[in-house]
């Protein structure tokens, strides 16, 4: 079978490649280049910097397969990076990781890689894929590495794009990606795994977002539930839903004050205490099941950020890609722009995006 | 079967140069600085491979300089003669908008350092017009380089017209011939010029050995700065087995460039036809006329020329989008951009580079494995565009 792997150079799609390439499969290395590298910009984050596009080509010469570095740079501006800017700026935190693959790795690098003839495309994520032989449909599981799983990104990817997916390393615990890389001798056996977000230079999601907008007063006012005004801020997008720190409002009223709403209308923040940011219920859009849709309410445990306990809950599909969730008990922080993703055991139900 | 029709990236050596340079590398291990017999030799193979260099350019061998590549000898055409020059006040560069790398990131350094630089347009079929190099030199030009052939379209630039103009002003003017020589005739003296910049591994010789050609006479600064070697205009102990290797190269494509050239020019053409009829939306970039015979850059609508490079390796048959950026993926050309082409046309040309050792097979084999690719391609693009709405 011919398969495309996504590689970044880091250690897991390398194991990923090295794995499909040992069980005999016609591998192909196909690296993203997602921003412009001419002119010097060192300073990126740790996924797909030139450095990462090299490894990936040292690996993919260690293992002896083809290797090719694709030019996405309009494509992540236009699908990744300018939802990332728009969305800190409607008051919302999105999740660039998400759309990235979605959007990108299983949409046009897998067309790309189809157009290559590939019949798979595989990437380094800690998850499974596996076909339900009773009706042909495809179910999404987490990772066996529980500390590791990357489930929650892929949430929205179709059953088409299931069908064509691999995911060589869910299967395995990250000590055992890592281990059979240094006995393969791989070059990035014990390189750093990545945490940041790709694009942004020294992690400053703040100063990478005012040098996007257009110039203008983004400032506004810190106000209480109550619309009591108790201080003023630099703009909405420097915050995000269950925010404590970087308030300025310490004294203010003697307990801790978190953000718990962000108002991009009359550029308010809102703040409160701690018990202000307990929800029971969220809606969802653009949900994608991957299971069939379901018709009636459903139980669920739900979960609404990365690296965080699901919560048992009741899902409630609505028509035009969209959900309710009413969880059993009260959830801390739920933060539009985030992913809510329904899961039975480690089966991945469907998601949408928290609004 | 590989078919490899990237010569003008790089090409395969010929089985002389490769003797030549073992039994240099074995039995001539001397610094040619050295007084002794062991210098002696170095020396010696190195002023053969001088005269070869010359013949080919129809030049003096005192004139040659030798370099680590056609881009140091871009760069110390440039720095050096700017430098030289920096005394007589003049502080403007010129180039074509379709150099080389080498030249317009020079041009860009020096242009952080005070020089006023112009880049010269191109027309729609990618050539310079001395008319315009007329309109844009002033008398505080110091320098004008313009390359002798295109390494992405293959166009051959009027050089002899432009380096009059550049004289009449007093200025200097070089020319990048890194992609014509070993291709078609270059004789530096009807040519007009005072540089000129070539490159051993671009005719059948070694990487790491190129050349900048003086013209006696020419002020210039060495950029490399050091020992007496290369009569003080390049310090550094030479690389003498790549050198002896440059001399062999340049001794064999002198010895047959007028029916190599025929040769190459009959299988380019012969693929180029091919191309155009068997694979609708297709055309020709850069002028069909006045190109030279190896290379062919053609542009297929509605097709990534990424994927179909890629497509086009993992069937044996190795091309290029042009120029290659840090990371190898493709760029929009600049020299596409610059003749006026729209961006899509940018992204969608590949360019075929013929050699010494290209054959008719490997021809047929494009012709029979190229239109099924840019179909099957275009197929998924518009399933692609149809499935998104």
């Amino acid at each position: 079978m011919r398969i495309v792997v996504a590689m970044s150079g880091g250690v897991d799609s390398s194991v990923a490649a090295a794995l499909l390439a040992e069980q005999g499969h016609d591998v192909i290395g196909l690296s993203m280049q997602l921003y412009d590298q001419s002119e010097g910009q060192t300073s990126f984050g740790s996924c797909c910097s030139i450095d990462d596009l090299h490894d990936a080509r040292r690996v993919a010469a260690a293992i002896n397969i083809p290797h090719y570095i694709m030019n996405f740079e309009r494509q992540f501006e236009e699908q990744v990076v300018s939802n990332f800017v728009e969305e800190y700026a409607a008051g919302r935190t999105p999740l660039p990781c998400a759309h990235c693959n979605t959007d990108l790795k299983f949409a046009t690098l897998a067309e790309r890689a189809a157009a290559l003839g590939a019949d798979a495309v595989a990437t380094g994520h800690y998850a499974r894929v596996e076909r339900d032989e009773a009706n042909g449909r495809f179910h999404l599981r987490r990772g066996v590495d529980a500390t590791k799983d990357q489930s929650y990104f892929l949430f929205s990817l179709t059953q088409s794009q299931l069908a064509r997916a691999v995911f060589p390393v869910g299967d395995r615990p990250k000590d055992e990606v890592r281990e059979f890389a240094r006995q393969r001798k791989l070059p990035v056996a014990d390189k750093a795994d990545s945490q940041e977000i790709c694009f942004i230079p020294d992690n400053d999601y703040r100063g990478f977002i005012e040098r996007r907008l257009p110039e203008g007063d983004r400032g506004g006012l810190l106000v209480d539930q109550d619309g009591r005004v108790l201080g003023a801020h630099e703009g909405v997008h420097r915050f995000t839903v269950g925010q404590r720190k970087g308030l300025g409002l310490a004294s203010v009223s003697g307990s801790p004050m978190y953000v718990l709403a962000l108002r991009p209308s009359d550029q308010h923040v809102i703040v409160g205490p701690k018990s202000s940011l307990e929800r029971t219920a969220l809606d969802a859009s653009g949900v994608n099941w991957v299971i069939e849709e379901p018709t009636g309410p459903i139980r669920a445990r739900v979960q609404i950020r990365h690296r965080h306990p699901a919560a048992p809950a009741t899902v409630q599909a609505i028509d035009s890609g969209r959900a309710t969730v009413s969880f059993d008990a009260p959830q801390i922080a739920i933060t539009p722009g985030q992913a809510v993703v329904f899961y039975e055991g480690d089966r991945v139900l469907g998601g949408g995006w928290i609004d | 079967m590989r078919v490899y029709f990237d010569y003008n990236a790089t090409t395969p050596l010929a089985p002389d140069v490769i003797a030549a340079i073992s039994s240099v590398t074995r039995d001539v291990f001397g610094n040619a600085s050295s007084v002794h017999h062991f210098g002696q030799q170095a020396k010696a193979a190195m002023d053969g491979a001088r005269s070869a260099v010359a013949t080919l350019i129809h030049a003096d061998p005192s004139e040659i300089v030798f370099t680590s590549s056609g881009t140091e000898a871009d760069n110390f055409a440039i720095r050096g003669a700017a430098e030289a020059l920096e005394a007589t006040g003049r502080r403007h560069l010129i180039a074509s908008a379709i150099e080389h790398e080498a030249v317009l990131n020079t041009l860009k350094a020096l242009g952080r350092r005070g020089w006023r630089t112009t880049l010269l347009p191109v027309d729609d079929t990618g050539v310079v017009s001395p008319e315009r190099l007329r309109d844009t030199i002033t008398d505080d030009t110091a320098l004008v380089s313009v390359m002798h052939a295109n390494n992405e379209i293959g166009t051959i630039q009027p050089i002899a017209a432009l380096a009059d103009v550049a004289h009449a002003r007093g200025a200097l003017i070089h020319t990048d011939a890194v992609q014509s020589t070993g291709k078609i005739p270059v004789d530096a003296r009807t040519l007009g010029v005072d540089l000129l910049s070539l490159s051993a591994h671009k005719f059948n010789g070694p990487k790491g050995a190129g050349a900048l050609w003086i013209k006696r006479g020419t002020r210039m600064q060495p950029i490399l700065t050091g020992g007496k070697h290369e009569r003080n205009r390049r310090a550094g102990t030479e690389n003498v087995p790549a050198i002896a290797g440059l001399g062999v190269a340049a001794q064999l494509a002198a010895a047959k460039l007028a029916p190599e050239a025929t040769r190459v020019g009959a299988l380019r053409d012969r693929l180029e036809d091919a191309i155009l009829r068997a694979v609708p939306g297709t055309a020709i970039n850069g002028a069909r006329g006045s190109r030279v015979p190896n290379t062919t850059n053609i542009s297929f609508d509605r097709v990534e020329a990424e994927s179909l490079l890629i497509a086009l390796d993992l069937e044996g048959i190795a091309v290029s989008t042009g120029s290659a950026c840090s990371s190898g993926t493709l760029e929009p050309s600049h020299v596409l951009r610059a003749m006026g082409l729209p961006t899509h046309r940018t992204q969608n040309s590949l360019r075929f580079s013929l050699g010494a050792y290209s054959t008719d097979e490997e021809v047929d084999r494009v012709i029979e494995v190229l239109p099924r690719l840019v179909e099957k391609l275009r197929g998924l693009t518009q399933k692609a565009a149809g499935a998104r709405g």
